[in-house]
């Protein structure tokens, strides 16, 4: 059996946020979407007055106001830099270390198993606390699945003082019978529904499915975290990253967009992306979306919602055949004096490259393949949109707004901290 | 490829140390410039143990001037050291950012400047010790 944890950042943002800021500390605080649009991080004093993951901005702001909120743009360079120091700081505590999210890191501890792992991994958050001052919880299992549990029961239950030891087999019990079947990781909404109909709504039900029942629910997820519940390890890679129904490059724009140029710059960089993306999780995609629309949160304007829906075929991971896509699409949307606000690409229909069904008349793909080869290489080297078709436009107009970010303390000479000699 | 033929002896059988040897001089006499290669000086590895653990800051004022600390210095502020009383220290006070030089003093810790004119601060329960000074920065001209 192994014995694996996952170590999560509590808060992450606002603990990253408040390690440079001590204005921040006691007083509750929000940290904002790319765009200044939704709230993705709460410090729990936020949570506490009500503020949801999600929530827009803009639509809470009086009640923000009014309880002394404090908002921050978010900071990406920040929280990438306090990650690799996280991570930095667990690394002598583990024999394996893979980086899951930008708060999450799972450990293998099976060279340890046999000390006293509650202390281990005290020691373990004592020495991130102390060098990046953000606070973590630790959840210790036999596989990834129930690691991740044990992570969540670590956060929600005092009792278990941040480190949540799950490999005891009662105790493992206790928590599955008491831990939410939706709140299961890589059960998702479709899935929790279809359990509910069952009578299924414990992580505990979970693991005692059948396993032919759980493939008769039509998962090979389901039917992997049913074993991952049991304590086998189901090849949890898979289980982590199941292929992506669809993915989606979103943003809003800095300033309203009210030309077709402009627009076409933005979409351009999106579809470029988006094909990144889907290149680096070795995917194609057969469908591709692409929509902008006005500020529906602005009665007193007018509104307008284009979205155009094109089918790839062959099914691509190109840019530049999404780039096409992507454009024809804007151009067919678009309608004159309108002032846009956000605009996206969506792709669906996403196939494992290998799995990409042939068709006749493809032209050299093996030539294309290579070229995005090379530019992801460029871009990865020299910084995003180092290579860029000359579409995509070198004016960043519509670039996100971020009003209230903090600098980046840790990455910028001209921006580090100041300390007071005074 | 062809294990390496050493004086005609296969290179498995080199006794360990001189395999260590072989394996940074490839094939042919070993070059006279071997023992002199070497990086360039680091500078920041040198003013930084822990990069994980350290900060860099930037100095505001001149209460450390008598400690050689000037306006405008960067100090290297580090984490992963235990702060003890002779060190120069980032402490939290009542919100604000302070470097001082912690002391110990009639029993009790202090925050002390180092230079005219400044007053020492007593270390409280609520007063945090950030991190430890381990190294300054300063350029005189690009």
């Amino acid at each position: 059996m192994s014995t694996i944890a996952l170590i999560d950042c509590n808060n992450y943002y606002v603990s990253c946020e408040r390690a440079f800021d001590s204005s921040l500390h006691g007083v509750p605080v929000v940290v904002a979407s790319n765009n200044d649009g939704c709230a993705i991080a709460r410090s729990s004093e936020a949570k506490a007055l009500g503020v949801k993951m999600g929530d827009p901005i803009h639509l809470i702001r009086d009640r923000l106001t009014k309880h002394g909120v404090v908002v921050r743009s978010s900071n990406y360079t920040l929280y990438g830099d306090m990650q690799r120091r996280v991570v930095a700081a667990v690394e002598e505590f583990a024999s394996e270390v893979e980086i899951y999210s930008i708060d999450e890191t799972f450990l293998d501890l099976e060279p340890f198993a046999n000390r006293d792992l509650v202390a281990h991994a005290n020691a373990m958050r004592d020495q991130v606390r102390r060098w990046t001052t953000i606070p973590t919880c630790v959840g210790i299992a036999p596989t990834k699945t129930l690691a991740k549990l044990a992570n969540a029961a670590a956060k929600k239950n005092p009792l278990f003082d941040g480190v949540a030891d799950l490999r005891d087999p009662v105790l493992r019990t206790w928590v599955l019978d008491r831990f939410p079947a939706a709140d299961v990781w890589g059960v998702g909404r479709a899935t929790a529904a279809k359990l509910a109909e069952l009578g299924i709504t414990t992580a505990g039900q979970i693991r005692d499915m059948q396993m032919k029942q759980a493939r008769g629910l039509g998962t090979v997820v389901l039917e992997r975290l049913v074993a991952e519940l049991q304590g086998v390890a189901a090849s949890a890679v898979e289980v982590i990253e199941p292929q992506r129904k669809g993915m989606a490059v979103t943003r809003s724009f800095g300033t309203p967009v009210d030309d077709l140029d402009t627009l076409m710059g933005a979409v351009s960089q999106y579809a470029m992306r988006a094909g990144e993306k889907l290149r680096s999780h070795g995917l194609v995609a057969g469908q591709l979306t692409v929509f902008f629309q006005t500020n529906r949160f602005r009665s007193d304007a007018r509104q307008y919602q284009a979205l155009r829906r094109m089918t790839l075929h062959p099914m691509t991971a190109d840019s530049l055949e999404l780039l096409a896509a992507a454009r024809r699409g804007a151009e067919a949307a678009w309608r004159d004096g309108f002032a846009y606000t956000k605009a996206g690409i969506m792709l669906d229909d996403l196939v494992s490259a290998d799995l990409r069904p042939r068709t006749l008349f493809e032209g050299n793909v093996e030539r294309r393949d290579r070229l995005m080869t090379a530019l992801d290489e460029v871009n990865g080297r020299f910084g995003k949109f180092t290579a860029v078709p000359a579409a995509q436009g070198f004016r960043r107009e519509w670039r996100m707004r971020a009003e209230n970010r903090s600098p980046a303390w840790t990455t910028r000479i001209e921006e580090v901290p100041v300390v007071q000699a005074r | 490829m062809p294990p390496l033929i050493l004086h005609d002896m296969p290179f498995q059988m080199v006794p360990s140390e001189a395999r260590l040897l072989v394996e940074t001089t490839p094939a042919g006499f070993p070059s006279p410039a071997q023992d002199d290669m070497e990086e360039p000086i680091d500078l920041a590895a040198w003013l930084i143990d822990h990069p994980a653990a350290s900060y860099l800051m930037r100095v505001a004022g001149h209460s450390m001037a008598d400690a050689g600390i000037s306006d405008g210095d960067l100090v290297v502020v580090s984490r992963a050291v235990e702060p003890r009383p002779g060190d120069i220290v980032i402490a939290l006070v009542d919100g604000d950012r302070t470097m001082k030089r912690l002391r110990r003093s009639g029993g009790r810790l202090w925050l002390v400047p180092e230079a005219e004119g400044y007053q020492r601060i007593a270390v409280t329960e609520t007063t945090e010790i950030w991190g430890v000074v381990v190294a300054l920065a300063r350029r005189y001209r690009r």
